[in-house]
């Protein structure tokens, strides 16, 4: 998967903007928390290797639509799902999906970094030794792949028997990145991975960010909108449950189509 | 006017200061109140316990009534053996449980198990004792070390159980939804993450356990029952520090009184020992859970 970039040859700006093939095809998507209603009517296609941001203001439910995408939102009691999620043309709300293969495929990074309080090498290894890759020597290497493309390779190479917790945010963060990119997903999810994070560490996560969308389709939730004109290729607008508008950032940003997109990206609320 | 309620102000203050202070007084008397027996407690123990504490203590089975020297050797090692036997009873049982409450724990049944727990924590240890008789002693027709380790490992259980379920609750849910998102299965965030995280506090709480029911006398009257001979069969009688220790207090020989206070004395240290040990593991715990 890794070097195997696509359309990063030297057509023009304008046509390698998007990827055409479709990662993600959600139809008719709702949930539930019991009776509350997160989601409705979500139809939302994500395409691979770019980055699609999701805004809105809180509560909207577009957290819980990131958890959809890899059935994170199983875990909670009393949550019901319907419609389709269609992942490479499989619904992965079908009963014979594995969610462990799910979840070694779309990968997850949350809001606050969360190591395992175990060393930096075993934060990274714990994914590959669950699923059993890269067995014995191997795994050293995957390891150092792992640090390397979420570029904390340099800042921890000395010191990978080191509690992960010893890290600062930002590094705890990149590990996170590592970690999951450790199992090798297709898609990371990225549920405001910069809210915990001072500045400098925020744009090195976006930088991060810009290198991975080369082989991983990356869909991001941001309460921060400048980040998400600044990293997205498209964005979606989420308002009580609802997706409002979706279209190619410059767009959304610049002529929203929906005015209540215009009031929330101008701030007048959110 | 404003003469006034700066006066009024300045009274106020003065009241505020006042209460503030008295009530320091007050918590701090009644933190001292609360050492203050543990002291004398340890003093006394020391006081009486050391002259008759020597190396024979420590090396010697007691001798017969009558005949001066001897030790309480066979009641340390008694002692010792039988905590291991109450952990192997009660560990896993207190743990597994700990972690199903903890983990699987929102339904009625759960409830139910965390009232029986309660429950049994508050059942007094001679009824326990009893209880074990019936059901160990009675059927081997004899007492036996086994029987007193069960004893007392039922008593470990719901502590045990509550503590290693409060604090695998207390691990945040961003681990397990680390571990679960990398594509782990609940038993493997369990086993893997979450018990990790809980490490620390899950391990004092298990040698506070064992601190607890090291000084158990009241259970072991018609389990372990005691003995004079040095013994690590499991399915004989075996002497424990809290049994002889009663023994020897009850029977009207002084010097039998003078190893009974050295017997506390050990015993005080043992479980002043575990609970070191269980402070050092704790070093770090709001670190690694929180």
């Amino acid at each position: 998967m890794l070097g195997d970039p696509q359309g990063h040859n030297d057509l023009p700006r304008a046509d390698q903007r998007f990827s055409l093939a479709e990662k993600f095809v959600i139809r008719s998507l709702g949930f539930y928390y019991g009776r509350f209603q997160a989601l409705r009517g979500i139809n939302l296609t994500i395409r691979e290797r770019q980055i699609t941001a999701l805004i809105g203001p809180s509560g909207c439910g577009k957290s819980t639509f990131l958890r959809s995408l890899n059935r994170m939102n199983d875990i909670i009691e009393g949550a019901r799902t319907e419609g389709t999620v269609l992942l490479d043309e499989e619904d992965i709300y079908q009963p014979e999906i594995d969610v462990v293969a799910l979840r070694r495929r779309v990968g997850m990074v949350f809001q606050r970094p969360n190591p395992f309080p175990m060393s930096i090498f075993d934060n990274i290894a714990f994914g590959p030794r669950i699923h059993g890759l890269a067995p014995g020597m191997e795994l050293g290497d995957l390891v150092e792949r792992s640090l390397q493309r979420a570029a904390l390779w340099q800042e921890v190479k000395d010191k990978l028997r080191e509690s992960a917790l010893s890290l600062s945010g930002g590094q705890q963060q990149r590990l996170c990145i590592a970690r999951v990119l450790a199992v090798d997903p297709e898609v990371v999810l990225m549920d405001e991975p910069c809210s915990a994070l001072d500045p400098i560490s925020t744009l090195r996560i976006e930088e991060l960010m810009d290198e991975l969308k080369e082989s991983y389709t990356i869909v991001i939730v941001t309460h921060n909108m400048q980040q998400a004109a600044r990293v997205s290729q498209e964005t979606g607008f989420f308002l009580t449950g609802e997706l409002i508008e979706f279209g190619p950032s410059e767009m959304i940003f610049t002529h929203p189509h929906d005015r209540r997109t215009e009031a929330y990206i101008t701030g007048r609320f959110g | 006017m404003t003469a006034v309620r700066h006066h009024h102000s300045s009274v106020r203050r003065a009241r505020r200061r006042l209460a503030n202070t008295l009530m320091w007084v007050l918590a701090t008397l009644s933190a001292l109140a609360a050492l203050v027996p543990l002291g004398f407690v340890l003093y006394y123990i020391a006081a009486q316990g050391l002259p008759a504490l020597n190396l024979d203590f420590f090396t010697h089975v007691p001798r017969p009534v009558g005949e001066p020297g001897g030790g309480m050797a066979n009641a340390i090692v008694g002692t010792i053996i039988l905590i291991a036997l109450a952990s192997l009873v009660g560990l896993p049982i207190g743990l597994l449980g700990g972690i199903y409450l903890a983990e699987f724990g929102a339904n009625r049944f759960a409830g139910i198990i965390r009232f029986a727990a309660d429950v049994l924590s508050g059942v007094p240890s001679i009824v326990i004792g009893i209880f074990v008789y019936a059901l160990v002693v009675v059927p081997m027709h004899r007492f036996s070390a086994l029987a007193g380790g069960v004893a007392l490992g039922i008593m470990m259980i719901p502590t045990v159980m509550r503590t290693s379920e409060e604090l695998i609750r207390l691990v945040p849910a961003s681990l397990r939804e680390a571990a679960l998102s990398l594509g782990a299965t609940h038993p493997r965030t369990v086993f893997k993450v979450v018990l990790l995280a809980a490490r620390a506090g899950v391990v004092t709480g298990v040698l506070l356990a064992i601190a607890r029911i090291a000084g158990e006398t009241a259970p072991l009257l018609f389990t372990a029952f005691g003995s004079n001979l040095w013994s690590a069969r499991l399915d004989q009688p075996i002497a424990s520090l809290p049994v002889q220790i009663f023994t020897y207090a009850i029977a009207p020989y002084d010097n039998w009184h003078a190893q009974a206070w050295a017997g506390a004395l050990v015993l005080v240290a043992m479980i002043l020992i575990l609970s070191a040990a269980a402070r050092y593991a704790t070093r770090g715990r709001l670190r690694t859970v929180l």
